[in-house]
């Protein structure tokens, strides 16, 4: 430990000494920066894929999907908009203040770490240090310990493509991140849980680091079968995507559980089957194309999760478990009791609870009695029910007839609220979560009024409160004499 | 008179209870959807919270003449009276005449990747949110903060300084008198009214205060994954250029220095950084423009502030105390402890490592410097930096090199009035930012809204995968038309 202490304080030596020189600051370091991001990216696909399989079984066709392809197109749309991103947003002052000026402009913080998660070991890293370097800061990269390939080659090949002095990566796990914590940092970016981020954002107050936190929570998926029957066959295969498609229902976007009414509940459970099968075969565990879970605690997790006798009496499909081989086989739940621990803790994992209401208006109810979760899907297209879920729960995001598709739109924000987390990224919000918007505001030296200083006496007070109210025409009467 | 019963923990448990209860129910949220559909604000029937914002204009006013005849410990200037009160009521105008801006949802662009589809960001409030506010501008740093956190929809709970007894209990009357008391309360009180409100849960806390204070404002939050906005403040440096208007550079910063509440601002001019040649210049003429302000005896002048207390008394007084400070004294130095007065004091070249060029200490102190620039960034961020001078390179320098919460060049201070300007911290002086929308965005979620369409699905999303699949993934990540094409037809 002492040697990684050691480590560490040269690491951030030499990251602040690289920031003070002012190189970070050049766009077109930024931007080769992040083009070196690329084309590592691109350079390693099957290095990546591999990692990916070997660490959490992800099929080269999801991990393209979910990690480099997200990466890639990140990169690209950092190095186009660079420009556009760092241009000064010039403020219109009101007319007392001619001839002065104002702007705002986004200035890195400094010195930033990231602390990235196993689930998306690629992205999750890769996507918040092309926002880092973007906005020109020097940054430390902490990848996951769960994910050892993906973080190995992260240590590996990010050192051979990019400034090392400006760019550095730290392998290890809880212990490496504790010393890490006791640092300085300008900012912190924490991938990962409620629990930890309430650690990392306790940390952070000492030093008054800001921090943003993407965290989780339970995302419910409302499903208004009255509306959107005609299309159930689409809705059914984009849930049962976004539960078993994308790291085996292990993202902070997943699917949690569904919301239906009890009429519908189970022709969609008779939908949701062979909508399994068609993904999976006969055999999901050997189809290559479901992920693992990521260490066997978290498979002891999710049967703990199974055990509670109530909700075993709930199992409508699937339900067994194999240990060694990190499986846990697509499950769905029908009407666990809402008080079972499996309805009150994110799962993060392949099991679907289907809870059902006597009408679909309830689902809100049931929403507002979770913290905020990061996403609420909702398949309907009633419109009351959009303006009713849009106005009477909070999530981070919302997103009507799909999920986790919101990921990919990066003119939006993504992030959470409450318990999901603290600040955003993607796109331009990447750029700004890691810079500081300061204020400029130029006066000017030739025009100096009187009524600013004291001693103070009737006219200037007149003046004064003239001036702040805007009130211009009688400011310009009480300069001429003629008003009092 | 009855012992004031202590509020408690548990008190403080009720009291969210309670507004979290109001906020459910709609009472800030209803009125905003009728805002968002009445073309003018403040129709026939205003809505509750825009009498509420309307309340706080009469609040203000009254207050101005409240604060003249008690007795408050903090006695400010009658200028920076009239300027607190202008500038509440800019805010409230502001809030009421822009609201219905603010509240409208942002479109957002989407790509080829998500096609189809639409998407908009929309703010809501956050819930119920906690105000720390400061003593050194009780009103000001509470109520704008108020008009903030409403203008937003939230429940409001304003925590006013124990420091200045006389405002907080006027706040408290005034507010309960006026507002909505099933949304906006105040709870007065010290430390352990403050830990006490600290151990609830609030969608967020704004605190205005000492770093000090905001590490154990954000570590408490923390508990409870808490956003928050702190205004903290730092030394804030002047660098006067030789190459600059002398006396309208010193007549600014005398006003923004011992004019402001003298020198107990989070952006006064902490101390002045100019060369060895120019500083005896700089003196001069400051010595001058001080007494064309205040007077030959400027402890007897009236548009002077006194300090807060005497516990800062001492801890100014023992600043200067300080061996090597006390005999750096060009100009002032004498205090009046009875009356909690100290006279605007020059010191020059004031050791580096004194206690005074440490502490955020109030005082002014133009020291020698040629790197003055680094010699700032050698410190913790500052709220605010100043500089004066004519020189174009040397502004466009100091802007872009120089960190801090706000950069003002030419002036003092008066980017605090500008509502355009977002006025926040950096580092050691705060995180967050506010002042006209910048208030209602602190106060607002961003929630992300995506609507997509239930026709045409893409087999690509689902597996089982396929090279196929791979090669239209891959073309769809590019948003490429061309190679989307080829890769559905089954040629790239």
């Amino acid at each position: 430990m002492e040697g990684m202490k050691e480590t560490v304080e040269e690491s951030l030596r030499e990251m602040r000494e690289t920031f003070a020189s002012g190189r970070t600051r050049s766009l077109k370091w930024r931007k080769a920066q992040i083009g070196a991001i690329y084309e590592m990216v691109k350079d390693n696909e099957d290095k990546i894929c591999s990692a990916l399989f070997q660490d959490l079984g992800k099929h080269s066709t999801e991990a393209f999907r979910d990690e480099l392809g997200v990466v890639l197109r990140s990169a690209t749309v950092a190095i186009n908009s660079l420009d556009k991103w760092a241009v000064p947003k010039h403020s219109n002052l009101p007319l007392l203040f001619y001839p002065a000026k104002g702007k705002v402009i986004s200035e890195p913080y400094g010195t930033v770490l990231v602390l990235s998660s196993w689930n998306f070991p690629i992205s999750l890293s890769l996507d918040p240090l092309i926002g880092a370097i973007a906005a020109g800061n020097t940054v430390l990269l902490k990848s996951s310990e769960l994910s050892p390939n993906a973080s190995a080659f992260l240590a590996k090949t990010i050192p051979a493509y990019l400034d090392t002095k400006a760019i550095k990566v730290i392998e290890g796990g809880p212990d490496v991140a504790t010393i890490l914590l006791q640092h300085q940092w300008d900012k912190i970016f924490f991938t990962g849980s409620p629990k930890i981020g309430r650690i990392i954002m306790a940390a952070a107050a000492q030093h008054l680091t800001p921090v943003t936190l993407e965290l989780g929570g339970k995302c419910p998926t409302i499903v208004d079968h009255h509306t959107i029957s005609k299309n159930i066959k689409s809705v059914v295969k984009r849930i049962a995507g976004g539960k078993w498609g994308s790291c085996s229902g292990q993202a902070c976007i997943s699917v949690d559980y569904v919301l239906i009414e009890k009429s519908y509940a189970s022709s969609l459970i008779d939908m949701l089957k062979p909508t399994i099968k068609s993904f999976f075969g006969e055999n999901p565990k050997e189809s290559g194309c479901l992920s693992r879970i990521a260490t066997k605690q978290h498979v002891q997790r999710l049967s703990r999760l199974l055990n509670d006798p109530r909700v075993q009496a709930s199992i409508v499909y699937g339900g067994s478990i194999d240990e060694e081989k990190l499986y846990v086989e697509p499950t769905i739940l029908l009407d666990p009791p809402l008080d079972s621990e499996i309805m009150n803790e994110e799962i993060f994992g392949p099991i679907l609870p289907i809870i059902t209401v006597r009408d679909i208006q309830e689902s809100i109810g049931i929403i507002k009695t979770k913290p905020k979760p990061l996403a609420i899907y909702a398949f309907t297209n009633d419109e009351n029910l959009k303006t009713r879920i849009l106005s009477e729960t909070s999530s981070g995001s919302v997103t009507f007839n799909d999920v986790m598709i919101q990921y990919m739109c990066d003119a939006l924000p993504f992030g959470g609220v409450g318990e999901s987390g603290i600040g955003r990224y993607h796109g331009k919000y990447s750029f700004d979560c890691f810079s500081h918007e300061k204020a400029i505001m130029e006066g000017s030296l030739g025009m100096d009024l009187d009524a600013r200083y004291p001693p103070w006496n009737n006219f200037k007070l007149t003046f004064i409160r003239l001036a702040f109210r805007e009130a211009y025409f009688k400011l310009i009467l009480l300069m001429l004499g003629l008003k009092r | 008179m009855a012992a004031k019963k202590m509020f408690g923990a548990a008190d403080a448990s009720i009291l969210v209870t309670g507004l979290s209860r109001s906020f459910d129910d709609g009472v800030t949220r209803v009125t905003l959807k009728r805002i968002s559909q009445t073309s003018i604000i403040g129709l026939t029937y205003p809505p509750t919270w825009s009498v509420s914002l309307l309340s706080m204009t009469i609040v203000a006013t009254s207050m101005m003449l409240c604060v003249d005849t008690c007795t408050t410990q903090l006695q400010c200037n009658f200028f920076d009276k009239l300027r607190v009160v202008s500038l509440l009521r800019n805010s409230i105008k502001l809030a009421l005449k822009q609201l219905k801006n603010w509240m409208a949802p942002e479109k957002a662009k989407t790509s080829l990747t998500t096609f189809p589809a639409s998407a908009e960001i929309v703010s809501e409030p956050l819930g119920v949110v906690l105000v720390i506010s400061a003593w050194n501008y009780p009103f000001l740093l509470s109520i704008d903060h108020v008009i903030g956190a409403i203008s937003a929809g939230n429940a409001v709970v304003l925590k006013p300084s124990e420091l200045a007894p006389a405002s907080s209990a006027l706040l408290a009357k005034l507010l309960e008198q006026y507002l909505d008391s099933s949304v906006v309360r105040v709870v007065e009180g010290a430390v352990t009214e403050t830990t006490a409100l600290l151990e609830q849960k609030w969608d967020k806390i704004f605190y205005t205060g000492s770093s000090k204070i905001g590490r154990v404002i954000m570590a408490a939050a923390a508990k409870r994954l808490t956003p928050v906005v702190l205004e903290l403040g730092g030394k804030s440096p002047v660098v006067v250029d030789s190459d600059t208007d002398l006396k309208v550079t010193v007549r600014r910063i005398i006003a923004g220095k011992w004019g402001c509440n003298n020198g107990q601002a989070c952006i006064s001019p902490d101390y002045i950084l100019t060369t060895k040649e120019y500083a005896p210049k700089v003196i001069d003429a400051m010595k001058k423009e001080l007494e064309t302000f205040y007077g030959k005896n400027p402890m007897e002048s009236k548009d002077m502030s006194r300090i807060v207390n005497s516990t800062h008394f001492d801890r100014l007084s023992k600043l200067l105390d300080e061996k090597e400070v006390s005999d750096k004294i060009v100009y002032g130095g004498e205090k009046d402890r009875e009356n909690l007065k100290i006279a605007p004091t020059i010191l020059l070249d004031v050791p580096l490592d004194s206690l005074i060029m440490s502490e955020e200490n109030i005082w002014p102190s133009p020291s020698n410097s040629h790197e003055s620039f680094d010699m700032i960034r050698s410190r913790p961020k500052p709220l605010a930096a100043y500089l004066f001078t004519h020189n174009k390179k040397l502004k466009e320098r100091f802007a872009t090199t120089v960190s801090a919460g706000g950069i003002v060049v030419n002036d003092i201070a008066v980017h605090l009035a500008l509502h355009t300007l977002p006025f926040g911290g950096v580092g050691e002086s705060g995180m967050g930012a506010y002042h006209g929308k910048f208030s209602f965005d602190a106060f607002s979620h961003k929630k992300a809204v995506l609507y997509r369409s239930l026709f045409g699905d893409s087999a690509v999303r689902y597996p089982p995968y396929s090279r196929g699949k791979l090669r239209l993934l891959k073309a769809l990540v590019d948003s490429n038309i061309f190679d989307i094409f080829k890769a559905l037809l089954g040629l790239s």
